[in-house]
C-alpha cells in the first residue's frame, strides 16, 4: 500500500543548507532547530558535498522496539509516532538508530521525523520531495 | 532574544555567562553590540598581540531565525592597521552561536600552550592542542578536530593554519573549509592567544509566540531569496561575474594597477571558473549557495595517470588579488596560488597585494631575489605560490616585513607611491572611480564593503562635490551597522531593505520603527567611529597611493585635488564627532 513518505529525490544536490532543519522546527514554533527531525551535514569537510540525514522510515523500526514507555510506536507504512508526554528521555531510540537519524533535543528527549513533508516545500535544490511511495521503493535512496 | 554574552578567559580557563539585556536592547546586536563589548573589555591604547587583547563575536536578533541572516560579526584589534579590526564570516558560525543560545562571545587573555577551545551549549572545554599546533594547512586542522569532537551538522569550526601560528598579520580565520573572517588579520590574533580553533556547537531555538506572522514574514524573505531577481547575481555565476564588465570598462586592477584592462582576463571570468565548478555549497540557513568551488586536477610530478583533485572556493576578490593582480594567464595558475593561500590561511586580498607589490618593487630594483628568494614576476604562479609560503615561514627580514602588510614593507623598501594600502589596509578589487578610493579611505573597516563606493561610481556618470560624495557613502556605511547588527549577509541588502527589517523583527519581539532603525544605524557608526579614534585613528593621516592617479579608471584619470577635499572634510566629521 502506497503511503505518503518524504523522499530523497536527488542526494547529490544537497548543498547543505539546512533550510529543511529550520522548517522543521519553524513548524513547532522555534526559531531554531531544537525539535527538527532532520540533520543537514557535510561529508567530513565541504570539499566533499554535504547530504541529510533523516528517518527512513523503518518498517520494523529497532527506536520503536527499545522504548522503554510506548512513547516511540511504529506507524503503519513504516516510520514511528512519538508521543513526547509518555516520554522520559532515556535515550534509548538515539542508541538504536544505525543511521543516527534521531535527535537530542536540549531537554533531552528526541528529535524525529514524522514523515509530514514541511521541510521539502522549502528544499531549495530538490533533494527532498513528499510523495505517495510503497515503503520498500522509497527505501532504495537511488530513485 | 539572544542577550547571553559567554566570556572566555583563556589566562586562567575560566568561562562564564552574563545576561546583558541592556546591551542587546540597545545596540541590536552585531556589529551594535561588538562595539560596546569592546569598549568595556579592553584598553583601545594597548596592542593586537598584548594578553589582554579582546576578540569579540556577536550575532544577531535574526540569526537562526531567517534565510540569508548567516553571518557573524568579529571585532579585535587589528594587528595589521593597529586599528580596529572588523570580518564578518559565513558557514555555520552565526547559527551555532545562535543555536547555542548566545548573542555574542568575548574571549580573553593568552594560553600558556597551545589549545583549542569548544563551546558545547552551555558548557565550554579547554582542548590540549600541543599535538596539532604546527599543522599549517587548515583543513587539516578542521578534519581532525570534526573526528574529536561531536555536533555534525550543528558546528562550526573556526580555525588558524600555519599563518597564523607564525602571527603574519594578515593571517585569516577559516570556517566550514571556505569561509573566512578574512581581512585585518583575526587569525594572527588567535594564534598570538595560542588559541588554534574554536568549534562553537549549538542546538536550541527560540520560542516564537506569534507563529502565524512569523511564518508570514519567513515566506515573504524565502520567496524574495528563490524566486524573485534579488539574490540571482550570487546564485549565478557568484560575484566573479564581476571580472568581464570591470575588465571592459577599465575598472579591473590588474598588475599592481598598472593597469586596469587585461588580455587575460576572460580566462579568469567568472564564465570560465564556471566550466570548472565541482560543486555549490551555502551557508547555514541561506537557499542561494553562492559558495562556488573549482575543481583542480593536478598530476603527480613522477607518476603518470595518478591525480590529486582540489577543491577551492572563489569569488571576485580573490580572483582580483591572486589573479589579475598578479597577472595570472590562466585559471589554473590563480588556483595554484589560492590553495596555498587557502591551506595557509592567509587572507586572499592582502597577500595578492603584497606579492604584487613585490614584484614591481622587484622590476623597479627596490629589491632583488637577494630578498624575495624566488624570482617574483607578472604570471608566474609558481614562484608565487613558493612567496606564499615564505610569507609564512619568514625564512628572512624581507619576508618578516612583507608578513606585516605592504604598508610596512614600502616604509622599509620603498615604493610607497605604488603601495596599494588604505589606512593600511590592502586594496579590494575596484578601481572604479573616486567614490571606491574614498570609500576605502574613511570605511571604518577600510574595505569596499564598509559603504560600496565601487557601485556609486558605477551607478553614476558625473560626481557631486566631494562633500555630498562623503556624505552619500556614510549614509550607506550607517545603514550597513543595522545590516551587520541584525546579522545578515551584505548579498542580501536587496532584501532585507528598512521595512522588511522591522516586520522581521516583530514576531522575534522587537518593536522599531524605520526611522528609528536609520537613527540607531547613524549611532552605532559614531560609536565605532569613536572607538576607531581611541584606537589611534587619524583621517589627517590617511595615505593616498599616487598609484590610483596614474591608472585609468572608467571615469578617466582621478584627480588629487577632489579626493583630498573629501578627506579633509571627512577629518572634520571624525574631530567632530
Amino acid at each position: 500500500m502506497k503511503n505518503k513518505r518524504l523522499i530523497i529525490k536527488d542526494i547529490e544536490k544537497c548543498v547543505g543548507c539546512g533550510i529543511c532543519m529550520y522548517a522543521c522546527s519553524k513548524r513547532k514554533g522555534e526559531a531554531g532547530i531544537d525539535s527538527s527531525g532532520i540533520l543537514a551535514v557535510s561529508l567530513s569537510g565541504f570539499e566533499r558535498g554535504a547530504t541529510v540525514i533523516f528517518c527512513r522510515a523503518c518498517l520494523d523500526a529497532p527506536c520503536a522496539q527499545v522504548c522503554p514507555t510506548g512513547a516511540m510506536r511504529v506507524r503503519e507504512g513504516g516510520g514511528v509516532i512519538y508521543n513526547e508526554n509518555d516520554c522520559i528521555g532515556c535515550g534509548n531510540c538515539i542508541d538504536a538508530c544505525t543511521i543516527h537519524a534521531i535527535f537530542r533535543r536540549r531537554d533531552g528527549k528526541p528529535a524525529v521525523c514524522i514523515h509530514c513533508g514541511y521541510c521539502a516545500k522549502y528544499c531549495p535544490h530538490g533533494v527532498l520531495a513528499y510523495e505517495e511511495v510503497e515503503p520498500e521503493e522509497f527505501r532504495k535512496v537511488i530513485v | 532574544m539572544l542577550t547571553k554574552i559567554l566570556y572566555i578567559d583563556t589566562s586562567k580557563y575560566k568561562y562564564w555567562v552574563e545576561d546583558r539585556k541592556d546591551l542587546f536592547e540597545e545596540w541590536l546586536g552585531g556589529t551594535g553590540v561588538a562595539v560596546q563589548l569592546m569598549k568595556e573589555n579592553m584598553d583601545p591604547k594597548i596592542d593586537a598581540f598584548d594578553e589582554e587583547s579582546t576578540i569579540v563575536f556577536a550575532v544577531g536578533p535574526l540569526n537562526s531565525a531567517y534565510p540569508l541572516a548567516s553571518k557573524t560579526v568579529a571585532m579585535f584589534k587589528s594587528p595589521l592597521t593597529g586599528n580596529l579590526g572588523e570580518s564578518h564570516a559565513g558557514g555555520r558560525t552565526s547559527t551555532s552561536i545562535a543555536n547555542a543560545g548566545y548573542g555574542a562571545i568575548v574571549i580573553k587573555g593568552k594560553s600558556k600552550k597551545p589549545i583549542y577551545i569548544v563551546i558545547d551549549n552551555d558548557k565550554v572545554y579547554f582542548r590540549d592542542a600541543r599535538v596539532i599546533w604546527g599543522i599549517e594547512d587548515s583543513l587539516i586542522v578542521a578534519r581532525i578536530i570534526a573526528e574529536n569532537e561531536r555536533g555534525r551538522g550543528i558546528r562550526s569550526i573556526m580555525r588558524i593554519g600555519g599563518a597564523g601560528e607564525k602571527l603574519v598579520r594578515y593571517a585569516c580565520v577559516t570556517t566550514e573549509t571556505y569561509r573566512h573572517f578574512g581581512r585585518l588579520g583575526l587569525g594572527a590574533v588567535l594564534g598570538s592567544k595560542n588559541i588554534k580553533a574554536i568549534v562553537v556547537i549549538g542546538r536550541g531555538c527560540r520560542k516564537i509566540k506569534d507563529r502565524k506572522s512569523y511564518k508570514e514574514i519567513y515566506d515573504e524573505i524565502f520567496k524574495l531569496a528563490t524566486k524573485s531577481d534579488a539574490m540571482k547575481k550570487y546564485h549565478l555565476l557568484g560575484t566573479a561575474v564581476n571580472v568581464k564588465p570591470l575588465n571592459e570598462k577599465k575598472g579591473l586592477p590588474v598588475m599592481n594597477l598598472k593597469s586596469t584592462s587585461f588580455e587575460y582576463a576572460e580566462n579568469l571570468s567568472g564564465e570560465s571558473l564556471a566550466e570548472i565548478i565541482g560543486r555549490r555549497i551555502a551557508c547555514a540557513h541561506c537557499p542561494v549557495a553562492c559558495i562556488h568551488i573549482a575543481v583542480l586536477r593536478l598530476p603527480y610530478e613522477n607518476e603518470p595517470y595518478f591525480y590529486k583533485t582540489l577543491m577551492l572556493s572563489y569569488d571576485y576578490e580573490p580572483i582580483y588579488s591572486l589573479g589579475t593582480m598578479l597577472g595570472m594567464k590562466t585559471r589554473e595558475d590563480f588556483l595554484k596560488v589560492l590553495y596555498k593561500v587557502e591551506a595557509y590561511a592567509l587572507d586572499a586580498m592582502t597577500t595578492g597585494v603584497c606579492l604584487a607589490w613585490a614584484t614591481e618593487a622587484t622590476e623597479k630594483g627596490l629589491i632583488s631575489e637577494k630578498e624575495t628568494i624566488v624570482k617574483l614576476e607578472f604570471g608566474n604562479s609558481d614562484a608565487y605560490a613558493e612567496a606564499v609560503k615564505y610569507i609564512v615561514h619568514q625564512p628572512n627580514e624581507f619576508y618578516r616585513i612583507l608578513a606585516q602588510g605592504v604598508e610596512k614593507a614600502s616604509e622599509v623598501y620603498g615604493g610607497k607611491e605604488f603601495a596599494l594600502a588604505f589606512g593600511g589596509n590592502e586594496m579590494p578589487g575596484y578601481h572604479t572611480g573616486y567614490a571606491a578610493h574614498i570609500g576605502y579611505l574613511i570605511g571604518l573597516r577600510h574595505s569596499h564593503l564598509d559603504n560600496a563606493g565601487y557601485s556609486v561610481d558605477q551607478k553614476i556618470d558625473s560626481y557631486p562635490k566631494p562633500e555630498e560624495l562623503v556624505q552619500k557613502l556614510m549614509k550607506e556605511e550607517q545603514w550597513r551597522q543595522i545590516l551587520s547588527s541584525l546579522v545578515v549577509c551584505f548579498f542580501a541588502r536587496g532584501i532585507y531593505k528598512p521595512e522588511i527589517v522591522c516586520k522581521a523583527l516583530k514576531p522575534i519581539g522587537i518593536e522599531i520603527e524605520e526611522n528609528e532603525l536609520n537613527k540607531l544605524g547613524e549611532k552605532i557608526y559614531f560609536e565605532k567611529l569613536r572607538l576607531k579614534k581611541a584606537m589611534g585613528f587619524d583621517a589627517k593621516k590617511l595615505r593616498i597611493p599616487e598609484r590610483i592617479f596614474e591608472t585609468e579608471t572608467p571615469h578617466g584619470k582621478l584627480e588629487k585635488e577632489y579626493i583630498n577635499q573629501a578627506l579633509e572634510y571627512f577629518a572634520k566629521v571624525v574631530e567632530n564627532c
